[in-house]
């Protein structure tokens, strides 16, 4: 067992959706889990961050079922990032980044600005979020869930969106947060050349159950590749530059 | 208090007072001598009457708003409404709404009835989709079984009783109805204020609200007995007077930060002028007979509806709300 606090997964799953997969995720490293569409990638990242209720296994942290947790004590843990949310009201920036306090009821504290700060955003603080362009937007997004302060970070594919430049900048925050500032980050990604390149440890699932677990080049091999995707396909490059090509 | 809250108090501050002497009969000087009695018994009343059903309106149809994150979200809509109504047509249907009480609390038994299947059908981690398809199948049911108590009415006075009282209207309330509906609205306003940090989290969606420790169950179960008590306990004084949980947050949104939880005191402050102003209108309009305050209501609140739609289809939904 690594010393540190975790997120566990003991047989976890959810209907059809998951079965019984145990895992634990740690701090100070990024996690990223991959899989084909349809795999259990989201599914299972939602049950980590607890807004799912599973109904086989458990959730822990620091050993505590996530479940038994009051939500607001496990709000101040864990931040969660869903997927692409629609934002329903046209809220201003900084409103925006403050919900992320909302679980320690102080709404404009230094937490906010700091967040605001890491991300950019001090210029854009009072514009209205329909105003920011996509790669802002996620910023704005990721600072809500800074401004939180949570000792894990679980995002739903948060590159999906993003051109290129957003995503390095994106994935470059995201490696601050976990090494710098000793967060644990797990990240869904559906893009296995940016899985590679980004996490310390990769989780592939397939067809709702774990498939492999380790660091990127042991987790996304070949063999696991065309076990899991169909397709042959072999790593081109070096650590911090790796590309996946094809091979037809 | 933020700026629009004081204008809208300071509005109000200057409504009522107005209210008092407004009608087809002017009580500027109290030259008359039942101008105390007029302004006492009949106008006050109204006045708070108009001002309390108002706010309860305005109230839950910020709070349903937020919690449905749909700008298109009507108190009316979600079963409420329809079984106070529906409660308040059987006491007429059996000839108990003679007495004061009876048909007030036929009223708030209806809507209560429809907050309990609501919860039933839609609590315990039900979501918000579920919420909304119960609420108006509870909608349509209620309204069916009013149709039916009308269609099955004893006598012709019970049916014009009924039909006139579903129209919606403020005329010869009394201090009882004012001292039913004060306190049950007040008291819903303030279970809408305490749910208010959660439909904040709510504007990301459900997933990241749970995720940022907002309790769904708790959410629904503050909604329901919010909206339960402020639109019951208006129903349940006043009929039906729809459009103002609609129209009234839309006016006061573009004022606020738009937050859900800056937006529930305003609209009830904005939705208990809008009512009062109205009712007074009418009061005075040279007619035949009086215009019912929810048909009247309805005609302004329906091309207000429209012209939303309107907004909607030609920008996107962000820049609307």
């Amino acid at each position: 067992m690594m010393a540190g606090t975790m997120i566990e997964a003991r047989k976890l799953g959810l209907g059809g959706r998951l079965g019984a997969v145990t895992l634990d995720v740690a701090e100070k490293q990024v996690t990223a889990i991959c899989g084909p569409n349809g795999a259990g990638k989201s599914t299972l990242l939602r049950l980590l961050a607890g807004v799912l209720t599973p109904t086989g296994g458990e959730a822990l942290l620091d050993g505590k079922r996530l479940h038994d947790m009051h939500p607001r004590a496990r709000a101040r843990e864990i931040g969660y990032l869903p997927q692409e949310p629609q934002i329903a009201w046209d809220l201003s920036v900084r409103n925006l980044v403050s919900l992320g306090r909302l679980a320690h009821g102080d709404a404009q504290s230094a937490p906010v600005d700091a967040a605001l700060e890491a991300m950019g955003l001090e210029e854009f603080a009072n514009r209205p979020v329909s105003t920011l362009s996509g790669g802002e937007r996620a910023r704005a997004l990721l600072a809500r869930v800074l401004a939180g302060e949570p000792r894990f970070i679980l995002a739903d594919e948060p590159f999906a969106s993003l051109d290129l430049a957003f995503q390095a900048s994106l994935a470059r925050h995201l490696r601050v947060q976990a090494h710098d500032h000793g967060r644990g980050v797990v990240v869904v990604v559906h893009d296995l050349t940016l899985a590679h390149n980004l996490a310390d440890r990769v989780i592939l699932l397939d067809d709702g159950a774990l498939h492999a677990d380790g660091p990127p080049e042991q987790a996304l091999s070949p063999d696991n590749l065309r076990d899991v995707f169909g397709v042959d396909a072999r790593w081109l490059g070096e650590p911090g530059g790796y590309v996946l090509f094809p091979l037809g | 208090m933020n700026r629009i809250t004081l204008m809208l108090v300071a509005a109000l501050a200057l409504a009522i007072p107005l209210s008092l002497v407004a009608g087809r009969a002017w009580l500027f000087g109290l030259d008359r001598p039942d101008a105390w009695l007029i302004i006492a018994e009949l106008r006050l009343p109204r006045a708070l009457l108009a001002v309390t059903v108002g706010a309860g309106l305005g109230a839950a149809g910020a709070a349903m708003q937020g919690y449905l994150r749909n700008p298109l979200a009507d108190p009316g809509l979600f079963g409420i409404a329809p079984g106070a109504a529906l409660g308040a047509v059987l006491s007429f249907s059996f000839g108990f709404a003679a007495s004061g009480w009876l048909l007030p609390i036929f009223a708030l038994t209806g809507a209560g009835g429809a907050m309990a299947l609501l919860a039933l059908l839609a609590g315990r981690g039900g979501g918000i989709a579920l919420f909304t398809l119960a609420g108006l199948m509870i909608a349509s049911l209620a309204g069916a079984l009013t149709s039916l108590v009308i269609s099955l009415a004893p006598n012709p006075w019970a049916l014009s009783e009924i039909v006139t009282w579903l129209m919606g209207a403020l005329t010869d309330r009394s201090w009882a109805d004012v001292a039913l509906a004060a306190p049950l609205t007040l008291a819903g306003i303030a279970v809408l204020v305490i749910a208010a940090p959660a439909l904040d989290a709510l504007t990301l969606g459900e997933d990241a609200a749970r995720s940022m420790g907002v309790n769904m169950d708790r959410v629904l179960a503050l909604l329901v007995a919010g909206v339960g008590l402020t639109i019951g306990s208006g129903v349940a004084v006043a009929g039906i007077i729809g459009f103002v949980g609609l129209m009234v947050p839309h006016l006061v949104r573009p004022f606020t930060d738009r937050r859900p939880s800056s937006l529930i005191v305003p609209s009830a402050l904005a939705g208990g002028l809008l009512v009062l102003v109205a009712d007074a209108v009418l009061r005075m309009l040279p007619l035949v007979s009086e215009l019912r305050l929810g048909i009247a209501l309805s005609l302004i609140g329906a091309p207000f509806f429209l012209w939303l739609l309107l907004r909607l289809r030609r920008g996107s939904g962000l820049g609307l709300t």
